[in-house]
């Protein structure tokens, strides 16, 4: 096997009037996890569709394992966890994962012992007769992750995995997707929490207007686009009054609603003077993915978002 | 996409998935199946059929049994399809999850017509029981061939139903089908009376539709009507059942896979 899952070149769709994906370039390679980035209608969900055979392809060449997309015989090789739920409701959770496994054409007997391990993997083996709809909000994505587990895929897509979780549900998913990639499987997902890419990817596309705005990894993307720290500061009257308080600092400043924020590679002098006057409240942090995602995409909220 | 490329276990996991489904449910679904055409056997054909006494020289309980029993498979059939059809890909995302395995859109169709058709075979032998019970069937050594042309009735109206299902914006859109097509099918295809009652006109459209080639198929297998021409009834019926599939095919692709 070669060493690209996913490789995509120059792929680009349009709806009837206008382009959503305007040419885009990448290689996944395996046992890694690749993350797609971007705002709300950047194109992330449009290029997990194509690569999942949903959409066609307007043009260029989008492959995994070296077959078009448009190859269904590749889903064998696939799991999916969507971003809406779509469990069966009318099934109990192992009903659930055995009649998706009879999509597979996995045999009932191989099945059944296959769905013991995923529901011992998913921590919901002492659920598994109970309905779906029973389960929590974390449970059921466990339940999707462990459904697209079923057949043993080498390739796992994943789509906003830990939106609308709590932050233990969301620890308990990101883990299970560690090991995983342990496991040599390779993984991509699509999100906008920037602590969720910056926990689980080795690589990944930040996308916006249906283009990449910059690639790596995100220690790098950090170093390369944005200084190492950050000051946040409210309380500030106006711009002069932000300029006056840096004044002979190298400082960038970047203002947001209430909010000022103040990038430079040493921030104590800046810290020292927000101490000295009592009206400020500040926070001083070391600058994150979202520093650079916000930098590449603005921080305007957008009326399409 | 070439709709007839479809590989048998695909469809078949699409229908079991389905089936499944109905065995938990199955108590109250086939109440449903069965009690509304038992009321109309009852209501209709004891009280209407004690005035009439005849029609087309059989009884008016065997006239009606056959009858009600063909149109009770296309109801079946039209309501899965429109429906439960509509619930499985709009509102739950189960086409989409079959989507994201090697199942393909058209065979995800041709199990949900399999399907349907399952269920107007279900609620049929419920009828078939019934009729048998009431007197409704004089002609016992030709009758169980009536149960694969029930079959064979649910997929013609499920093909049509599925294609109406995928265009459909919301549930609201499936009384124009019932209103247009089902009812009128219902009252002039010949289960309360036979067409050649109709104006000359109206038994030139009763003759291009489905139901009226199901009850001409269906009556003669079980009173002692004479069957006549049942290869062009069958023809009817299969072409309905292909020529809706394809489009249901089509559509629900264009609809899924845009």
């Amino acid at each position: 096997m070669s060493d690209v899952v996913v490789s995509a070149k120059h792929v680009r769709k349009s709806f009837a009037d206008h382009e959503v994906i305007r040419g885009v370039d990448f290689d996944i390679h395996p046992g890694t996890c690749f993350g797609i980035l971007g705002p709300n209608g950047a194109g992330k969900t449009t290029l997990m569709r194509m690569l999942l055979g949903l959409s066609p392809v307007s043009e260029g060449e989008y492959s995994v394992f070296g077959q078009p997309v448009s190859d269904a015989a590749i889903h064998s090789r696939i799991g999916v966890v969507p971003q809406l739920d779509n469990l069966d409701p009318d099934f109990t959770v192992r009903l659930n994962l055995k009649v998706y496994a009879g999509y597979f054409g996995i045999a009932a007997r191989d099945a059944d012992s296959r769905i013991d391990e995923l529901l011992e993997f998913a921590a919901l083996a002492r659920r598994c007769n109970d309905q779906v709809a029973t389960l929590s909000g974390g449970m059921r994505r466990r339940l999707m992750v462990a459904r697209a587990l079923i057949n043993n895929p080498d390739l796992i897509v994943l789509d906003e995995p830990s939106t609308g979780l709590d932050p233990q549900a969301r620890h308990l998913i990101w883990q299970r997707l560690r090991s995983l990639k342990k496991q040599g499987k390779t993984l991509i997902l699509t999100t906008h929490y920037m602590e969720e890419a910056a926990e689980l990817c080795d690589e990944l596309i930040i996308l916006d207007r249906g283009m990449i705005l910059t690639r790596g990894s995100p220690r790098n993307l950090i170093s390369e686009h944005v200084e190492s720290e950050v000051v946040a500061i409210r309380g500030l009257s106006n711009e002069l009054d932000a300029v006056e308080l840096c004044d002979g600092l190298d400082i960038r400043i970047d203002h947001v609603g209430d909010t000022w924020f103040c990038y430079c590679t040493d921030a104590r002098p800046l810290v020292a003077r927000c101490v000295e006057r009592s009206e400020l409240t500040f926070i001083h942090r070391p600058a994150s993915l979202e520093d650079v995602f916000l930098k590449l995409t603005g921080r305007d909220m957008r009326e399409e978002a | 996409m070439n709709a007839f490329k479809l590989i048998p276990w695909h469809v078949l996991a699409v229908w079991r998935r389905n089936l499944l489904v109905w065995k938990k449910l199955a108590g109250a679904s086939m109440l449903g199946n069965f009690g509304d055409p038992f009321l109309y056997l009852l209501g209709l054909g004891y009280g209407l059929g004690f005035y009439i006494g005849e029609m087309n020289g059989i009884p008016y309980m065997a006239f009606l049994a056959s009858g009600i029993l063909c149109s009770s498979a296309m109801n079946t059939a039209t309501f899965e399809s429109l429906y439960s059809a509509f619930t499985r890909m709009n509102q739950q995302g189960t086409w989409e999850s079959m989507l994201a395995t090697p199942v393909r859109i058209q065979e995800i169709i041709a199990g949900e017509q399999m399907w349907a058709a399952t269920k107007s075979l279900i609620s049929g032998v419920a009828i078939f029981i019934v009729a048998g019970l009431l007197g409704g069937i004089q002609q016992w050594d030709t009758a169980l061939f009536a149960l694969p042309v029930i079959f064979l009735t649910g997929l013609a109206f499920a093909g049509p139903a599925l294609a109406i299902c995928a265009i459909s914006p919301s549930y609201d859109f499936f009384l124009y089908y019932f209103t247009l097509a089902v009812t009128p099918m219902f009252l002039f295809c010949g289960v309360f009376y036979p067409i050649d009652t109709l104006p000359a006109f109206a038994q030139m459209v009763a003759q291009v539709l489905p139901l009226t080639h199901a009850v001409a198929l269906i009556r003669p297998l079980l009173t002692e009507m004479p069957l006549t021409l049942p290869w062009l009834h069958i023809a009817v019926l299969v072409l309905y059942a292909v020529a809706g599939f394809t489009l249901a095919a089509h559509l629900a692709s264009r609809r899924l896979l845009r």
